[in-house]
């Protein structure tokens, strides 16, 4: 499993979504059900996959598809 | 018969010596892998050494400065992919500055509260995202009874250890769901190093505080590491967010 399906897996996950719904328009805007709880339970299973620890500036901007990826980034995650 | 702490990873702050050397020394004494940090290396490696033969475990010294965001969770990382887990946090890093109203200056407050509030949340945040990834673990916060009750001459540090039983209580509530148990222990007058040179300095003052103590002495460091290993173990199961005084049944 590559890194970016792994993070599909997670959105699809906690989201109960297909892999075809997430792209540059999955965000806490749009998608229905997006809280705190829901981001919170997003970042912990980045952390638990990925085994890293992420700061809570990025824990809150853990906001949409798009910036999940961004944050791996910063993470040395490539996908 | 099987120890008390056997096995569990535990990491103590301030556990250079005084209260939080006892500490260390007798969760080791109840099986338990101690990492014990603290800023300076001083004479923890003979100690560690020493204390791990003697009650056959573990016991590692780390470097680790409390306010340090970024080595903290460094250090807790690598403490989490050494032995896969961490089961306990004691937080017990702290500056004590006892100083009248008029006296207290700014920076020594801030200080104050870097290391003895900001410090334990952040702490309590890194090391519970670890612990909920093996299913929960207990955090004992060390606060004290003039965070309960005041004391004349410790606005700042009764105001600061105020805030830790705040804190202890409000992330007890948050962390219950992870299985994740927070305690403090809220320690009466303690007799420790520091504590002779005070009394040198004011002993009349002392003793008239001693004379409030129910059971008629002062807590010893002893006192303060038995309560934390109690709230630490499995023993204590069914206990969170409470504050436990260790101080003689006193009214200071």
């Amino acid at each position: 499993m590559t890194n970016l399906e792994k993070l599909n897996a997670i959105f699809c996950e906690v989201f109960g979504v297909e892999v075809s719904a997430l792209g540059t328009e999955f965000d806490n805007k749009s998608v229905e059900g997006w809280d705190s709880v829901r981001q919170l339970s997003l970042t912990t299973a980045v952390e638990d996959t990925f085994d890293i620890m992420l700061d809570p500036e990025d824990i809150l901007e853990f906001t949409s598809y798009d910036n999940a990826k961004t944050i791996l980034g910063k993470y040395e995650i490539e996908l | 018969m099987e120890r008390l702490l056997e096995r569990k990873i535990c990491l103590v702050t301030g556990a250079g010596r005084g209260i939080g050397r006892v500490i260390a020394n007798q969760l080791a004494s109840d099986g338990a892998v101690v990492y014990a940090a603290d800023l300076v290396m001083d004479d923890m490696e003979p100690w560690a050494a020493e204390k791990s033969t003697e009650c056959d475990t573990k016991i590692v010294p780390v470097v680790m400065d409390v306010t340090d965001t970024a080595a903290v969770k460094a250090g807790l990382m690598s403490i989490h992919k050494t032995e896969g887990r961490i089961d306990v946090v004691v937080n017990n890093a702290a500056i004590i500055q006892n100083q009248k109203l008029g006296m207290v200056t700014k920076p020594m407050l801030e200080k104050m509260f870097a290391v003895n509030v900001f410090a334990v949340i952040d702490m309590m945040q890194i090391v519970s995202r670890l612990m909920a990834r093996t299913g929960g673990g207990s955090i004992v916060n060390i606060a004290s009874i003039t965070g309960v009750v005041g004391s004349p001459g410790q606005v700042a540090y009764s105001s600061t250890k105020g805030a830790v039983i705040s804190a202890t209580k409000s992330a007890a509530k948050e962390l219950s769901p992870m299985q994740i148990r927070v305690n403090a222990v809220a320690p009466g007058i303690i007799k420790t190093e520091r504590f002779e040179e005070l009394y040198e300095a004011s002993g009349d003052k002392i003793d008239q505080r001693i004379s409030r103590i129910a059971l008629g002495r002062l807590g010893t460091p002893q006192d303060v590491a038995n309560a934390v290993a109690f709230l630490a173990s499995d023993r204590a199961s069914y206990i969170s967010g409470h504050i436990l005084g260790v101080d003689g049944c006193a009214s200071i």
